[in-house]
C-alpha cells in the first residue's frame, strides 16, 4: 500500500459499517422516528460509496457525484414524506410504537 | 487536494470515527433527542469526508440538505410525536437481538471481506480535475443528467404535495369511512384511537 493518498478501501470500510450500523437500527428500533433516522443514515451510507468511487475510479468525468445529488434529493423527498405519514399514523394510533403498527399482520 | 497527506489522514481518521461512533449512538442511546443531534453530528462528519474527497459542492448540498433541512425536520418530528410511553415488553426479545446483530455482523464481514480482496481499477490521479468538479456537476446536469434533473423536481414538488395532504388535521366533518363525526381537537387531548389494536 503506498502512503501517498488514503486508500479507496478505507472509504469502503467506513461506508460498510455505516450501513450495517444503519440495518441493525431499523430492525431494532421501537420508535418510529429512529427507524427513519436508521433509514438516513443507511443513504448516507451509500452516498460514502458513490463519493468515494467517483474519486477514486472515475476522477475525470465524477458522474458518481452528480448520483449522490440524485441520491440527497429522493432522499430529502422521502423524509418529508415519511414524517407526515408518521404523523398521520400517531394521530390515528396515539403512539410511535412500531410492534403496534401490525394491522397488516398475518 | 493540497493539503500534506498527514493531515488528510489524521482528518479522515477523526471523521470516520466521529461517524461510526455516532451512528453507533443514533441506533443505541436511550433518549430519542440525543439521536437525533448526533445524527446532525453524523452528517456534518459525511460532509467532511466528501471534503476530502475534492467535492465541496456536493459537501455543501449535505450540510444544506441533511442538516439543515431533514435533521431540522426530524428533530420536528419528534417534538410532535414525544410522548412518555411505556412500551410493552417482547418476550422474544433476546433471540431478535441475537438474530440481528448475527445477520448485521454476516453482513459487514462480507462487505468488508468484498472492499479489501477485489483489484479495483483506480484511475490515474493525475487526469483528477480535483477543485474544478463543481463545474462538471453543472455540465452533467444540463446535458446527459438532464432528464433525471427534471423528474426530480418533479418529484419534490410530488413529495411536498404528499407531505402537506398526509400532514394536515382532516377538514372534513365527518370520516368518510366511518360516518363518525371527525375529532377536531389537539392531538395531546384525548381522543379515541380511529384504529382499534389488534391485540
Amino acid at each position: 500500500m503506498n502512503l501517498e493518498s488514503i486508500p479507496l478501501q478505507a472509504f469502503l470500510i467506513v461506508s460498510s459499517a455505516l450501513f450495517c450500523i444503519g440495518i441493525w437500527g431499523l430492525l431494532n428500533s421501537r420508535n418510529a422516528v429512529r427507524v427513519l433516522m436508521s433509514i438516513e443514515l443507511m443513504l448516507n451510507a451509500v452516498n460514502i460509496n458513490l463519493m468515494a468511487f467517483s474519486s477514486y475510479i472515475d476522477n475525470n468525468l465524477i458522474q458518481g457525484q452528480v448520483f449522490t445529488i440524485f441520491v440527497i434529493t429522493v432522499a430529502a423527498a422521502e423524509a418529508a414524506v415519511g414524517l407526515a405519514i408518521l404523523l398521520s399514523l400517531y394521530r390515528n394510533r396515539v403512539t410511535v410504537d412500531m410492534e403496534s403498527f401490525n394491522l397488516l399482520k398475518w | 487536494m493540497s493539503i500534506a497527506i498527514t493531515t488528510q489522514f489524521i482528518c479522515f481518521t477523526v471523521l470516520s470515527l466521529v461517524v461510526i461512533i455516532g451512528a453507533l449512538g443514533v441506533v443505541l442511546l436511550e433518549s430519542i433527542v440525543y439521536s437525533a443531534f448526533l445524527l446532525g453530528g453524523v452528517f456534518m462528519s459525511v460532509a467532511g469526508l466528501y471534503l476530502l474527497l475534492n467535492a465541496s459542492f456536493v459537501a455543501a448540498a449535505q450540510v444544506l440538505v441533511y442538516v439543515g433541512a431533514v435533521n431540522v425536520l426530524i428533530i420536528f418530528a419528534i417534538m410532535l410525536v414525544n410522548k412518555k410511553e411505556d412500551l410493552k415488553p417482547i418476550n422474544d426479545i433476546k433471540s431478535r437481538r441475537v438474530i440481528s446483530t448475527s445477520i448485521c455482523l454476516t453482513l459487514l464481514s462480507l462487505l468488508i471481506r468484498v472492499d479489501l480482496t477485489n483489484v479495483w481499477s483506480l484511475s490515474n490521479p493525475q487526469n483528477s480535475i480535483g477543485e474544478e468538479s463543481t463545474t462538471r456537476i453543472g455540465e452533467h446536469l444540463f446535458s446527459d443528467y438532464l432528464l433525471p434533473f427534471e423528474v426530480a423536481s418533479v418529484l419534490l414538488l410530488m413529495a411536498m404535495i404528499g407531505a402537506i395532504v398526509l400532514a394536515r388535521r382532516d377538514v372534513m366533518s365527518k370520516d368518510i369511512s366511518t360516518g363518525l363525526p371527525v375529532d377536531q381537537e389537539l392531538i395531546e387531548k384525548s381522543s379515541e384511537p380511529l384504529l382499534t389494536n389488534k391485540n
